[in-house]
């Protein structure tokens, strides 16, 4: 089962590879990780999907906890929560297919970032499902490149980390 | 307030936590601090030939004393060759602090001359370290390595100092208490958890106690006993947890696992509620997890949540220190007011069948005239010592017939590797321990192949003047390998023969060291009583029967209860 863990952690060098080094040393499995500093700067917020059974999800919090540079750990999929990933996509648009493309990006409400005699750059951001959909429809029309941010999550109403 | 450098807070800060002794060896990186140490002169510094020794012997200081070890190496080569000891500390929990030299800050990253990556390379083998980037944060830094490491699960922790750091100067503000956000192991035990642990032991009839290094680490060896002894249930010890409760009381059955008693093993695969205290339930205790003691209800008390749930599931949890859970506990039982006899009549049929597994198959080993059983030299060492010493082990044979044979009554009187099981361990560990006890014997029992791992070290102990005697178990094999190649693979001894072994008795007199040789049974006590009795550095070497194995064993991947015997 995929978990979106959040986590909190000191903004300190060497924090990071201590958790992708702990993921990796003990064969757990990232599917996503997106780190940048929270309102406090000394801190760093870290959302991470990974996947497993509950022994191994608990394994995974409990060994993040420890780590000593870590100062809070949910697993914010347990309960309500928002998630959204942001693609930027670069996409062909010949004569052809211009407009085509336009009329996409409108019904999945995304932007025209950049754009070129050949190609457009497009900006989308949802859930994992949205972009995977846009991405669907636009392959025929030929994607050259894509840059994916991974899934960043907050839980819903009250709740903060 | 005053201002320091970077060096002399190094030197301020292991006077402000205690350190009366470090165990190093210098170069380029650090030569810095080792002028700030000469120059203060109120530490005594132990020269190793190799930092693998030194990390080594403050590892065993660090067991022998419950304090924190403490050892120093220069950047690069001198770095890396503590790496092997670092993990060893790391996995048998045990508290360190190591001090690298570094490169100059600005030569970070260019590869410069002895760089090496020390804070990236041992970043999974210590419980935290730090690069000091900034000599203004080094006190802090220093009182926060000495706290991470003794508290909570203890570990090693590293320091890496580059060369500019250690001369610039800045106000050595040393705090006395100090708090991280992210850090607060949890040491109160839940109270809840102890009376639902309280109502599985009431409903338990046959209990046995699981005791790990956790109860020796957490100094709770009374309240151990005092939980065994207040509802009379049979204590089984870990390779780590030998000394947490006396072997030689009439309720404890003995180290458990792969070369664990048959009894043990018996009693685990039977019983219907394990009390484990400061065990992790680790592969060479529970063989094939799915065949792990299949009735039992699990309690399971560690300091650590991670050790908790990690390999069997456990039906009360309870973390906290062992010491503080076992008084509460204790406590509760005593609240109960049933007194013992009650506890000792309800589980007398378990006693009966326990009793009868002992009987059937006790720790044993065949005799045969004309050839030294190594069993027979740890009996006698036993006798002769009367349990008394502080005994260090390399690992393998040597080891786990040291565990087996000797009775360790008290603990941290087995100082050995069982995590990581390096080879090489015992005698600069019987080095860091006799600095600490210098008035105490201690006693490196080894193997002919581990004790040459660390052997340079005989130079450090002739230096430093101490005692430790080395008995050498000879076989002429690396006889554990050796063991699973007879047992398991066709008897094909694949690179485990040694055909050339230094003489030993000449080489311990080549280092100025006294050498004493047995080859037959009649010469074992005799010899050892000589080798004992010296007040010097001492090899006992024992030509012992070549191809003897360690019984009872669990082949690995198999159940507890298919154990090979004698």
């Amino acid at each position: 089962m995929k978990h979106t863990l959040s986590v909190l952690v000191e903004n300190e060098p060497g924090a990071l590879s201590r958790i992708t080094g702990l993921f990796s040393g003990r064969g757990f499995n990232i599917e996503s990780l997106c780190v940048a500093p929270t309102l406090d700067q000394t801190m760093s917020h870290l959302t991470l999907v990974t996947s497993g059974d509950e022994y191994i999800i608990e394994q995974i919090i409990k060994q993040l906890n420890r780590l000593v540079d870590v100062c809070k750990v949910v697993d914010v999929s347990e309960g309500e929560f928002v998630e959204r990933e942001m693609a930027l996509i670069k996409v062909k648009a010949e004569d052809e297919t211009r407009a085509e493309v336009l009329r996409m990006c409108d019904i999945f409400r995304c932007k025209v970032v950049d754009v070129s005699p050949r190609t457009y750059t497009i900006e989308v951001t949802g859930p994992e499902s949205k972009l995977k959909a846009v991405m669907e429809l636009l392959r025929p029309i030929g994607i050259k490149e894509i840059t994916r941010t991974g899934t960043i999550a907050i839980q819903r109403e009250k709740k903060t980390v | 307030m005053t201002k320091l450098p970077g060096k002399q807070m190094v030197v301020e800060a292991l006077k402000r936590e205690g350190v009366n002794v470090v165990f190093g060896f210098p170069g380029g990186a650090i030569i810095d601090v080792y002028d700030a140490l000469e120059k203060d002169g109120g530490i005594k510094h132990v020269l190793v030939r190799h930092e693998q020794g030194a990390a080594h012997a403050a590892d065993g200081f660090a067991r022998a004393t419950g304090k924190v070890g403490v050892c120093i190496a220069t950047s690069g080569p001198g770095a890396t060759n503590t790496v092997t000891g670092i993990a060893t500390a790391y996995m048998d929990s045990i508290p360190m602090v190591v001090f690298t030299g570094q490169v100059p800050t600005s030569l970070i990253g260019n590869d410069a001359f002895q760089e090496v990556d020390i804070v990236g390379i041992t970043r999974p083998c210590t419980k935290h370290n730090y690069l000091v980037k900034d000599v203004h944060k080094l006190p802090a830094i220093l009182k926060e390595a000495f706290y991470i490491a003794s508290s909570g699960r203890p570990g090693p922790v590293l320091i890496d100092l580059p060369k500019d750091i250690q001369n610039q100067v800045a106000e050595f503000d040393y705090p006395d208490k100090i708090k991280l956000r992210s850090y607060n192991p949890v040491v109160e035990p839940h109270t809840r958890q102890i009376e639902r642990a309280f109502k599985l032991i009431e409903r338990s009839k046959q209990p046995i106690i699981y005791a790990g290094g956790g109860v020796i680490i957490a100094n709770a060896h009374k309240e151990l006993r005092k939980l065994a002894e207040s509802i009379c249930a049979p204590v089984t010890m870990t390779l780590m947890g030998l000394g947490g409760f006396p072997g030689t009381h009439e309720q404890s059955l003995g180290m458990l696992g792969m070369h664990g008693t048959y009894c043990a093993n018996m009693a685990m695969a039977n019983t219907d509620l394990i009390i484990a205290v400061g065990a992790r339930f680790d592969d060479r205790v529970t063989g094939k997890i799915e065949a792990f003691a299949p009735n039992a209800s699990i309690i399971h008390i560690d300091i650590d949540p991670t050790s908790i749930q990690k390999n069997v599931k456990v039906d009360v949890p309870i973390v906290g220190d062992c010491r503080k859970a076992l008084k509460k506990l204790v406590r509760t039982i005593e609240e109960d007011g049933r007194p013992q006899e009650v506890w000792r009549e309800k589980f007398q049929p378990w006693w009966d069948q326990i009793r009868a597994w002992e009987a059937r198959h006790p720790l044993t080993y065949k005799t045969e005239p004309g050839v030294i059983k190594p069993q027979y030299v740890i009996e006698k060492l036993y006798e002769l010592t009367k349990g008394k010493a502080i005994i260090t082990t390399e690992v393998g044979q040597n080891q786990m017939w040291t565990a087996q044979f000797y009775k360790f009554d008290e603990p941290r009187t087995l100082l050995t590797s069982g995590g990581l099981g390096t080879m090489g361990y015992g005698f600069p560990a019987a080095i860091g321990a006799q600095m600490a006890f210098p008035n105490k014997l201690v006693v490196d029992v080894a193997g002919d192949g581990s004790i040459q791992m660390c052997i340079q070290e005989m130079a450090t102990a002739m230096e430093q003047k101490l005692p430790v005697k080395i008995i050498i178990l000879n076989n002429q094999f690396l006889g554990m390998v050796r063991q699973w190649q007879e047992l398991f693979y066709d008897r094909r001894y694949a690179a485990t023969e040694f055909s050339v072994t230094p003489d030993f008795v000449k080489l311990a007199e080549a280092y100025g060291a006294k050498g004493f040789r047995a080859t037959k049974p009649e010469e074992v006590e005799d010899t050892l009583k000589k080798g004992l009795a010296t007040d010097c550095l001492t090899i006992m070497e024992f030509a012992i029967a070549r191809e003897e194995g360690v019984f009872p064993m669990v082949p690995a991947g198999k159940a507890t209860t298919e154990m090979l015997l004698v």
